[in-house]
């Protein structure tokens, strides 16, 4: 059955442009710069005579050489080339919570009183700054229940980083880190879970899921020992199950001394609903460019606020913030403190942001995001599950919160067009393209929607329709689905460039070095 | 549950309650609080979070936000000498109409066919800094210059099997302390040493005769900064290189890009993986929230192989002559491998990306020989007049690029006090540095750049006279 929603007819813009090396024209000129004025070159004559010779630059960097206009309409083109959420109903990029961020904010971030602010200024003259973290930093300790938070990490697996290492620092004030030397986690939390904790020196333990999609509680007990550092994991996981025995696990890695980390890059479903304290977490973190309106940017600039208890406090990268009651200062003097992980205090134009944004909710408001977030999930879900070749994996009955991860398993074995064909074709009805699921896919042919409150039941309804059009495509049509995109900028690449050092190219000067090995 | 207010947001369109009920209806339950049925009770937050009253009307919100921040006083109503880690250029208009343009500010992690651009203007960064340092790969930045030194070491210990790096005295503290935790590891095994090697008391040059001494068979790399922290050109870069070489090691070099228009790219020299920050290209400070840090290297597997970070690399479609672009080597993310990846990435800093990708493109050749040759110019002028007045020196300041140090020793005022008197005057002063370098006593590190005028200069200058006499 075709879709009672009527598709719109979508194209993206298709603009075919250069690289950019490729559009210069030797004399153009960008941008001209404050040249040093007469006075100081006749007094301090030429600069290269303050560059020891075998440290000046011989040839000039083979850069492109544009206009201004040029070069603006360049980036436009590429700017409209790209979806942003702005752009399409971004409900495809399911655990990254593609909110919508108020323009006023925006606004706010990119005033001078946020923008040319130097981090080493007077404290006196930034308590502006200062306010605004320290209030966060309060407003965050009441979200979670913890007690202290850092700003440092610059996105969410750099706060998982940070905790990894805050693992390392309290075993080793403790005088077990030779001995305390495992992280388990799970295979449906992020990847940084497992990839992190590993960087910092750990072995890495993976629970796989049980019948019933939680982490195997047999096998978490099986695993908790002396050499349990801790363990790291997110709940409700990528299935968008919330585990309700979630205190157990906790408390079998309490048990043989280990700390737990609740990874809350996305909050949303559970915002003032339940914290990570009640449920004994000793350490949470908050993505903030996803549960707290901050926007993706491409990829960051993001901000992993991370957050303790007091017996953790000590622990954490220099400075923080204090307050005594008439002025706001930075803390440096932490002896204990792990150290750094990221020049300054954080992405100050992510916590300002945020900042406004919880304001302009409220207690009230955030527990509305968190309702509607799941309502929109279930609903998005039931129209999903009607469609011809979805299926959901574990536990069926359970009522999902922020998100579901779903699968074309059974389009997959009717009709031979996967998750992947799936994906190209969709973005050819204006949505951006889904995420799958991290690596390693444990739900065959996976997709992880997440309809967060931003979307409106149409939104929803829109959504749903171009993956029921697709499925019937699949269905009467696989061709059209198997050779999409068509209504993309491109068309399907060459993947196996990617993977070929003959012919991979990172630059455009390595590209043209290996030209020949691409025709 | 605390009972809710009846708001409608406009941020959220199925706050109208006639619209929530009938999707609930859809659903077949009656109340939202239904759909946490699987949350224990006693894991229930109770009670209403203990927030401050919404600001609901979006002028009042702007009003109370720029309150708060109207007790900054920003680099441009001062005049700013302070750098060390992060600095004030000129930010072109271009650059902050791109970072504004709403499909790159609110993007995320789409494939390639909706986000064309985004790995396009990634793809043009990489290729332009490759450029400046004459590298053929280049990563995706991290979060800051000192995250990617961090890496950068990891990734010559894992290719030499080795675990010391050896680094000079005069690093910035801060970056120090990134690369102390980036080298420790829970198994004793797999820590990185850091150690530190002294300088020449008199220029701020590396030690040679102690970097010979302590240079070994353990050692994975030797990593130096051109401009270095203390703002000297390193002008023994290509024997240091050629030291560490001749002793099976690697050698790393931070750069901060804005002055390869004049000074040598790190190729040249002998470095083998070159870090540094994208902040000087056309990103604001945000009060340290402008960081961005990239890694480059020579185009060999052996090096790919290491990267922690996204690479993006060029490749072709179906369509003749089309440009496509994806992920090199996806596999060795930890995106795909987990805890089998040899380190870690994440969200970092796409949006700057593209902006400092538009910045080059702005500037081209002649820009970045002009603002080199103007920087030095202007901060050399300034080091002159300073070192003029009475009470001042300006120790290592011959080979500065853009920064220096100011020592009031012998002025009898202490930094704090020079810097207070000067807030006065509407001026940060320079960096406090004299408790990250004792031995270099009652010192600043100042920091000049193109947006400094002579004027600006002067105004320092005499402002600095009536504060000392």
């Amino acid at each position: 059955m075709k879709s009672q929603v009527k598709l719109r007819k979508y194209h993206a813009p298709v603009w075919s442009e250069p690289i950019i090396m490729e559009m210069s024209h030797r004399g153009e000129r960008g941008i001209l710069i404050p040249i040093a004025e007469d006075e100081i070159k006749t007094a301090i004559g030429d600069a290269e005579s303050y560059v020891p010779e075998e440290m000046q630059r011989k040839e000039l960097p083979k850069l492109p050489e544009l206009s201004q206009p040029q070069v603006l309409r360049h980036y436009e083109h590429l700017a409209q080339e790209t979806l942003g959420m702005e752009e399409n109903i971004d409900i495809s990029q399911g655990t990254c919570t593609m909110k919508y961020s108020p323009k006023v904010n925006e606004i706010l971030a990119r005033t001078p009183q946020i923008a040319d602010i130097h981090p080493l200024q007077d404290e006196d003259t930034i308590q502006g700054v200062l306010q605004i973290i320290y209030q966060l930093d309060l407003f965050l300790r009441e979200i979670s229940g913890m007690d202290q938070f850092t700003f440092q990490a610059g996105g969410g697996a750099h706060a998982t980083y940070i905790n990894a290492c805050v693992l390392r620092a309290y075993h080793d004030a403790n005088g077990e880190l030779g001995e305390r030397n495992e992280v388990i986690t799970t295979v449906f939390s992020h990847p940084c879970d497992a990839a992190t904790p590993n960087t910092a020196g750990f072995k890495v333990i993976t629970l796989m899921p049980d019948a019933n999609g939680y982490p195997d509680i047999e096998a978490l007990r099986a695993a908790c020992s002396k050499h349990t550092a801790g363990l790291m994991m997110t709940n409700p996981e990528d299935t968008g199950i919330y585990n309700p025995r979630v205190e157990e696990y906790v408390k079998a890695v309490h048990d043989v001394g280990g700390l737990c980390f609740y990874d809350q890059a996305n909050l949303n479903g559970i915002m003032g609903v339940a914290r990570a304290r009640e449920a004994g977490f000793d350490a949470c973190h908050f993505n903030l460019h996803k549960t707290f309106s901050s926007p993706h940017g491409c990829m960051g600039p993001a901000c992993g606020a991370y957050g303790v208890r007091n017996k953790l406090a000590k622990f954490l990268p220099t400075p923080l913030i204090g307050f005594d009651g008439k002025k706001y200062h930075l803390d440096y003097d932490r002896p204990d403190s792990l150290g750094k992980v990221r020049e300054f205090f954080g992405n100050v134009q992510v916590l300002l942001r945020t900042y406004a944004w919880i304001m302009s909710m409220g207690a009230d408001g955030l527990l509305e995001a968190a309702h509607v977030s799941v309502i929109n999930n279930n609903y998005l879900s039931k129209l999903l599950m009607a469609i011809p070749g979805v299926t959901k994996r574990y536990a069926e009955d359970k009522i999902r919160l922020d998100q579901v991860r779903f699968s074309w398993e059974k389009l997959e074995k009717d009709t031979g067009c996967g998750t992947l064909d799936v994906q190209k074709r969709m973005i050819d009805f204006g949505v951006q393209s889904y995420h799958t699921s991290h690596h390693p896919w444990i739900v065959r042919e996976p997709f992880t929607p997440e309809p967060c409150e931003t979307y409106s039941k149409e939104d929803c309804d829109y959504w749903a329709a171009v993956l029921r059009q697709v499925s019937w495509e699949a269905y009467t049509n696989p061709k059209i689905v198997k050779t999409a995109p068509h209504n993309a900028a491109i068309h399907a690449i060459n993947r196996d460039v990617l993977d070929d050092p003959k012919r991979w190219a990172m630059t455009w000067s390595a590209y043209l070095k290996k030209v020949d090995n691409n025709r | 549950m605390a009972k809710k207010e009846s708001v409608i947001y406009p941020y959220i369109p199925n706050s109208v309650p006639e619209i929530k009920e009938e999707m609930l209806k859809e659903i077949g339950i009656k109340e939202a609080e239904t759909l946490y049925g699987e949350i224990p009770n006693n894991l229930r937050f109770k009670r209403k979070l203990n927030l401050p009253k919404p600001i609901l009307a979006e002028w009042e919100l702007k009003r109370h936000v720029m309150d708060i921040l109207g007790k900054n006083k920003t680099c441009e109503e001062n005049l700013n000498f302070l750098g060390g880690g992060c600095w004030q250029h000129y930010v072109p208009a271009v650059c902050d109409e791109i970072a504004s343009r709403s499909e790159f500010l609110t993007a995320y992690a789409g494939e390639v066919y909706p986000d064309l651009g985004k790995y396009q203007a990634f793809f043009e960064f990489q290729s332009e800094i490759g450029e400046l340092v004459g590298m053929d790969v280049v990563s995706l930045p991290t979060y800051s210059w000192g995250c990617a030194a961090g890496n950068a070491v990891r990734m010559a210990s894992r290719m030499t099997a080795r675990n010391e790096v050896l680094l000079p005295e005069t690093i910035s503290p801060e970056r120090l302390a990134i690369i102390r935790t980036f080298c420790k590891s829970a198994v004793r095994k797999a820590r990185i040493d850091v150690r530190l090697i002294s300088y020449d008391s008199k220029t701020g040059l590396l030690d040679l005769e102690s970097l010979e001494n302590e240079i070994s068979s353990k050692t994975a790399a030797v990593y130096i900064e051109n401009p270095s922290y203390l703002g000297f050109i390193e002008s023994q870069s290509e024997r240091i290189s050629k030291i560490a070489h001749d002793n099976g090691a690697m050698s790393i070099v931070g750069v901060d890009p804005i002055s390869l228009g004049v000074v040598a790219p790190p190729a040249d020299y002998g470095a083998d993986i070159v870090v540094g920050t994208a902040q000087t290209l056309g990103i604001h400070m945000n009060c340290g929230g402008g960081g961005i840090g990239f890694i480059a290297s020579r185009d060999e597997e052996k090096y790919v192989a290491e990267y922690p970070s996204l690479l993006i690399s060029i490749s072709n479609t179906v369509q003749e002559g089309e440009y496509g672009f994806g992920i090199c080597a996806y596999q060795r993310t930890s995106y795909a491998s987990r805890d089998k990846a040899k380190d870690w990435v994440g969200t970092t800093t796409g949006l700057w990306t593209i902006v400092a990708a538009v910045y080059m493109a702005l500037m081209g050749p002649c820009g970045f020989k002009e603002i080199g040759q103007t920087i030095i110019q202007k901060a050399h002028y300034a080091i002159k007049l300073l070192s003029e007045i009475g009470g001042i020196s300006l120790p290592f300041s011959s080979n500065s690029f853009k920064e220096f140090i100011v020592n009031f020793d012998g002025a009898g005022m202490s930094v704090t006090d020079v810097n207070k008197a000067l807030l006065s005057h509407s001026i940060h002063g320079g960096k406090d540095i004299s408790r990250e370098f004792p031995e270099l006593g009652n010192s600043a590190l100042y920091c000049i750049t193109e947006i400094h005028s002579r004027q600006d200069i002067e105004n320092l200058v005499s402002a600095l006279k009536e504060i000392l006499k």
